[in-house]
């Protein structure tokens, strides 16, 4: 029997979540519906709906995992996921929203007057999609195995890990078919709230009875052991898997020294340790460096984020409401690591296990160790973690899934494949579209049990980072720009960032695999064998630099992107649009001033 | 009532535009820059002073303090400061192009 409080909260989540959902596409049949009602909002529950969908699995789960496997080096992700939020703010949120540009691919057709780039980039805005769904779906797997871990799921202990990525995807997409999660400012809210508490009273209680932060802190890496102040804190014994005190708590830990690590794994203890002293610093450096590019300039690619930055009466509200968003995502930021910091004190033993009895479940574990001592405390405090939890991967895969679906049905479907259809044909095609895009999001999040939930959001963030950033922040500073450099940078910088990441997740996948069939004593089929043979893993052991440039690429797409962007735009002079100036006075042009409708006045005559 | 000596301002002249962009962008480019030196600055305290940046601070080391935690009390600063003067950078925008601007409507009459 699965855990009675653990499977309520859980349950109560996931009917609030689809009835509240039911209830206001009631209420909202059409998509203007949507925005209306996004327009006349108050901006503390549009700040909480905005930052209901911003906090993804990847925060609520991924990242105290993260920082208990990898240490120090985790904190940038936190960081820099409330930070892009501010570069978003300072360079191209308050022009997208003078434009009325709510998607990218509105902004690619506005400011070029080209349809066909508004092609390109509906159909990158489905392949972005798909990388961020799957660190959503592996988040579902690995709740769901852990709610029902002790069921027996024909003759196997536990359920299997894709039958929750299954289950969780065929009930958001049911959902999202049936029209369920249109009109969703109530329920993104909503969730935000749910998913604060759900991490903040986990950690008050864990800190009340085991220690506060700083102290859990302290205990790790002390050089003395026992000494006063952290006397009182407990610790399980590391097992060998676990990286070390020192090198955990210090900058430039496992997470960045991997591609060095591997390097000198035949080389001879002397020559090892030379090679070491030389090449791990400054490897983890540039490794730092090219993540926090990738994630600050990332954030400004999501897709379901700048539909919502805007459904704000007006300009001010909309900027108090950006204020109360970073403050809201700020505050939430602070508690992950904290999972993390106590995690590794009191369950050490997760650092030897994979998927759900791995780190990644650290989140929804960790406050059963309440358990023993305080009743059934423990069980209500986990139960509310996997309530959160749900709501971090429904509210996010929703949002994805709703964008996603959109693009197919309305770009695709009803503008390039078919332009005749009725609404009617479109509204079937919209719900098997997004039958479609669930399968396909399912299939890949079985694929993924092997990768970190934070690290894979991390990827989707370098390949959003060489392509939309520059595609955003061009377009809004540089007048000089044209179609073809635009499409050019965007393209290139998105195609080089997922081949590098390509290359090193496949080496990952296929040590992942070996370790598998080592583990259950299976022989390795044929096919495997042969993926083995390319593996990649003794040209990047000789190669410890160009796999940290594959594996976060972010530091040199972003300006390869930028200079392509510029040298094709110079190029193609001749096509920057006619009434450039007076598309850039309407991303500048404070709103009062009434360019807009100007602008579209001219539009439609000159059409 | 029209100022004699502030001519209106023709929103639509190629000079409005370009005072208009490169005032907006040095508030963000300021804001961006104060921002980015310290998340930029950050790794290389950590990478030459280590010892410095492990000294133990109510049990943090202070390198983990500031990035853990003091960094977003920082960034929402940065963001307060910024809301404030571009919203202040508007008003004066609205106001200086309006200013003098007597008859709006004859605007487009060429």
């Amino acid at each position: 029997m699965p855990d009675i409080w653990i499977l309520s909260f859980s349950a109560v989540m996931v009917l609030v979540t689809i009835l509240m959902g039911v209830w206001s596409a009631r209420k909202s049949t059409t998509a203007s519906d949507f925005f209306v009602a996004g327009r006349s909002v108050s901006v503390g529950w549009n700040a909480s709906a905005i930052s209901g969908e911003y906090l993804s699995a990847a925060s609520f789960m991924g990242i105290a995992g993260m920082v208990m496997s990898s240490g120090y080096d985790a904190l940038w992700y936190p960081v820099c996921y409330a930070c892009g939020y501010l570069f978003l703010l300072l360079f191209i949120a308050g022009p997208l929203r003078r434009f009325g540009a709510y998607t990218i691919p509105d902004f690619a057709e506005g400011r070029y007057d080209s349809p066909l780039f508004r092609k390109i980039a509906v159909i990158f805005v489905l392949f972005i999609g798909f990388f961020y769904t799957m660190p959503q779906m592996k988040g579902a797997g690995t709740t769901l195995a852990y709610i029902f871990k002790d069921v027996s799921f024909f003759g196997h202990a536990g359920l299997p890990y894709w039958v929750g990525v299954a289950l969780v995807g065929m009930v958001i997409t049911l959902n999202v078919a049936l029209g369920g999660m249109k009109g969703i400012t109530l329920v993104q809210a909503f969730q935000y709230w749910a998913k604060m508490f759900a991490i903040a009273a986990p950690v008050f209680v864990l800190m009340a009875v085991h220690g506060h932060y700083g102290s859990q802190l302290g205990a790790i890496g002390s050089s003395v052991p026992g000494a006063s102040a952290v006397a009182a804190i407990q610790r399980g014994a590391l097992p060998e898997k676990a990286p070390r005190d020192d090198v955990w708590l210090a900058p430039f830990g496992p997470l960045t020294t991997k591609a060095v690590q591997a390097a000198t794994a035949s080389m001879q203890p002397e020559e090892k340790k030379a090679y070491l002293d030389r090449h791990q610093r400054p490897y983890s450096l540039l490794y730092t460096y090219s993540l926090i590019i990738a994630l600050v300039c990332g954030t400004a690619g999501l897709p379901h984020i700048l539909v919502r930055f805007y459904t704000n009466p007006d300009g001010a509200a909309a900027k108090r409401t950006t204020m109360w968003v970073m403050i809201l995502i700020g505050v939430f930021y602070v508690f992950p690591p904290v999972i993390g910091v106590i995690g590794r004190n009191l369950m050490p033993s997760l650092y030897s296990g994979a998927g759900v009895n791995g780190t990644d479940g650290i989140v929804l574990k960790l406050p059963t160790q309440l358990g023993g001592t305080h009743g059934p405390l423990g069980s209500i405090l986990s139960g509310i973690a996997c309530a959160g939890a749900f709501a971090a991967f429904m509210s996010t895969f929703s949002g994805l899934l709703v964008s996603m679906t959109g693009a197919l049905a309305h770009d695709v479907y009803g503008r390039m494949l078919r332009p005749k259809s009725t609404p009617a044909q479109r509204m079937s095609m919209f719900r098997i579209a997004a039958a479609l895009i669930g399968c396909v999001a399912i299939l890949l999040g079985t694929l993924v049990e092997n990768f970190e939930i934070n690290f894979m959001v991390g990827q989707a963030f370098a390949i959003a980072a060489a392509s939309y950033f520059p595609l955003l922040f061009m377009s809004v500073w540089w007048r000089g720009m044209t179609m073809p450099g635009a499409a050019a940078g965007m393209l290139t910088g998105g195609l080089l960032a997922l081949l590098g990441i390509s290359l090193t997740s496949w080496t990952t996948f296929i040590t992942a695999q070996a370790a598998k069939f080592q583990s259950l004593k299976m022989a390795e089929p044929g096919w495997f064998q042969a993926a083995k043979s390319i593996s990649l893993s003794d040209f990047w052991a000789h190669h410890p630099l160009l796999r940290i440039l594959c594996e976060q690429p972010a530091i040199w797409t972003v300006p390869v992107a930028i200079l392509l962007m510029i040298v094709v735009s110079r190029m193609t002079a001749g096509r920057v649009p006619s009434d450039v100036r007076m598309k850039m006075l309407v991303l500048h042009a404070p709103e009062k001033l009434g360019l807009k409708q100007e602008y579209i006045q001219e539009h439609s005559i000159g059409h | 009532m029209p100022n004699p000596n502030r001519p209106p301002k023709d929103i639509h002249s190629e000079a409005f535009l370009r005072e208009l962009m490169r005032r907006q962008l040095r508030l963000s480019a300021a804001c961006g820059a104060t921002f980015l030196l310290a998340l930029l600055a950050l790794p290389l305290l950590n990478y030459w002073f280590p010892e410095f940046m492990s000294r133990r601070v109510a049990g943090f080391t202070l390198s983990w303090l500031i990035l853990g935690v003091v960094f977003f009390p920082f960034v929402w600063l940065i963001a307060w400061t910024f809301i404030r003067q571009s919203i202040s950078l508007e008003d004066a925008e609205v106001r200086e192009a309006l200013e003098g601007d007597a008859a709006p409507d004859s605007r487009r009459s060429d």
